[in-house]
């Protein structure tokens, strides 16, 4: 899907979903599992005679993120009205930004298509609030009627956009990855709640007209929906048809784009500044959020590979969301931390993906007895894998499931020295055959035998050490 | 100068139909405050800063406390259509 011929830009809107309240007003952000319009009042429902009032933690977030994202802050910052009908705004206009948007001139960096480093530049961040949700009875394009939640409507957005600097649908998804790991490293975003990250995107194939994809509901999502677009595209340029400059809504049941007609002047928004609210002077605040600005997922990496020595993949693959970044360190002040970063990168971050659970399911305590015996020769490789995957299958206590258990009630225990001397001697009687290929110069053939021995000792044997033992035994007759 | 045309093109915005009698009189009273307005083209304002707002306030803030929010009856309670809880609108793509 990369081929070079792609160009994607992205409007991601976050809503900054750790505040307690609404951006201008005071319902609850606490509305994911409640029935639709229990958390309004009669501002974001737009009741005539209402006025908006700014949530001064929503700002200090917005100037976190901002500056998290190497932008240069408005030292003041002005809301503008943005008019369009739609069911979704109650009041027929949004409050966002347009001049003087809070942040300019930023980037991330993620890791390109050819495995580089790549720095995707930010055009803005700007402050919005979220609309209402439509529930559409069918698909968008054959639903008769609209139902309107406005439990959302009010909700703080942060609008981030880039310049059209991606080039596949991997890329966006690792910039949205990115995004999403230094916003919940912010503390000003959880990405586990629906709705947390919506996505427009602008796609376009080099020497073509651009699409507008509407609608991708999560960083997930992106992939699909843009490789799906590229596909389209593609293939009418093959037909000879040309792409037009259209929005098209992403269908995600259907994991297709659909062509919205929209008439050009729908775009005619006659944005103007909102009168209700005052200008916002920010530039003496901004020196305060940036003294305080938590550590990032790029300088925790390089804080990780010099201070606990490990391989920069590692490094990076811990510190890629902030709640293993937080467990491996915990379990590297008590444990051999490079030991300690291949497991919980190279195996515990696996099964936790592979079930579809987070981190926190997952004790550092448990990891610390995990490596501790496998340091100490009472349980093989396998045998930790094993223990890892029975402590995350039994999803109850954390104080029932413990390491020792597993390993008691498993027999994990490794086999002992002479155990294992005695399972090589067997096996390599009983294995005629392969200790004849041996000697024919078949290297290989030693493997079918510690196969064997590893059979004989029920798996409790180290297979390095099971093929070393044979080796030497082989090679002493 | 304001014509019928964009008089429609306004009232499609607005989403709110005007006969032709309206529209005539809409095209008077719009090019009437127009005018009015165009008579400060007439300063010299090159070096005026833009005026965004009439009072000089800035940094007007609350608290980030959640309060109650209306009940879901309350809500709906102006609404002439729903359904389930949800307010109930025409299909707009």
């Amino acid at each position: 899907m990369a081929g070079g011929d792609v160009i994607i830009g992205l409007e991601v809107h976050v809503q900054l979903n750790r505040l307690h309240s609404k951006l201008f007003c005071g319902c609850s952000t606490d509305y994911h599992a409640s029935d639709p319009n229990t958390h309004t009042c009669p501002v974001c429902l737009g009741l005539p005679g209402t006025l908006p009032v700014v949530n001064r933690r929503a700002v200090e977030y917005a100037i976190r993120v901002a500056l998290a994202l190497n932008c240069q802050i408005q030292g003041e910052t002005l809301f503008y009205r943005k008019n369009y009908y739609y069911p979704d705004l109650p009041k027929a206009f949004q409050i966002t930004q347009y001049d003087f948007p809070l942040g300019l001139g930023g980037s991330i960096l993620i890791k390109g298509e050819d495995g580089e480093e790549k720095k995707i530049r930010i055009t803005r961040v700007h402050m919005e609030e979220d609309p209402g949700r439509l529930v559409h009875a069918g698909t968008i394009d054959r639903a008769k009627y609209s139902m309107v939640d406005y439990n959302r409507c009010g909700m703080s957005l942060l609008e981030v956009v880039t310049e059209p600097d991606l080039r596949s649908p991997k890329e966006a998804r690792s910039f949205l990855d990115k995004l999403r790991n230094i916003l919940e490293y912010l503390d000003v975003f959880d990405g586990g709640l629906e709705g947390a990250m919506r996505i427009d995107s602008n796609i376009s194939l080099v020497g073509g007209e651009r699409a507008e994809v509407k609608n991708i509901s999560s960083h997930k999502g992106v992939e699909k929906a843009l490789a799906y677009e590229i596909t389209r595209q593609r293939s009418a340029r093959r037909r000879g048809v040309a792409q037009v400059q259209e929005t098209r809504h992403y269908d995600e049941l259907r994991a297709i784009t659909v062509s919205i007609r929209t008439k050009e002047e729908a775009h005619d928004y006659r944005y103007f500044p909102e009168p209700d609210l005052v200008p916002m002077r920010i530039a003496d605040w901004v020196p305060k959020v940036e003294a305080e600005l938590p550590e990032l997922p790029d300088a925790k990496r390089e804080r990780f590979v010099a201070e606990y020595g490990i391989a920069d993949d590692h490094a990076r693959s811990l510190t890629s969301e902030i709640r293993v970044a937080n467990f491996y360190e915990v379990v590297a002040k008590r444990a051999p931390p490079r030991l300690a970063a291949a497991w919980i990168a190279d195996v515990l971050k696996g099964e936790l993906n592979y079930r579809d659970i987070t981190i926190d399911k997952f004790s550092p305590d448990h990891m610390v007895e995990i490596l501790s015996m496998l340091e100490g020769g009472k349980i093989t490789e396998k045998g930790a894998v094993e223990v890892i995957r029975t402590i995350l299958d039994h999803s109850g206590d954390p104080s029932e499931v413990t390491p020792a258990r597993v390993v008691e009630a498993k027999g994990l225990v490794r086999a002992g020295d002479d155990a294992v001397k005695a399972a090589v001697r067997a096996a390599v009687e009983e294995s005629a055959q392969a200790v004849a290929d041996y000697r024919a110069g078949n290297e290989k053939a030693i493997n079918f035998i510690v196969g064997v021995v590893m059979k004989k000792t029920r798996g409790r044997a180290d297979p390095g050490e099971a093929n070393r033992l044979v080796k030497e035994t082989l090679d002493e007759i | 100068m304001i014509t019928g045309e964009d008089v429609d093109h306004i009232s499609w915005l607005a989403s709110i139909k005007v006969s032709e009698e309206e529209k005539a009189a809409f095209v008077a009273s719009f090019n009437s405050v127009l005018d009015y307005f165009h008579q400060l083209d007439e300063l010299a304002t090159d070096d005026v800063e833009p005026t965004y707002r009439v009072v000089d306030l800035t940094n007007v803030f609350r608290e980030d406390v959640a309060k109650e929010s209306l009940s879901q009856e309350e809500s709906l309670r102006n609404a002439s259509r729903t359904e389930n809880g949800y307010f109930k609108s025409p299909r707009i793509v």
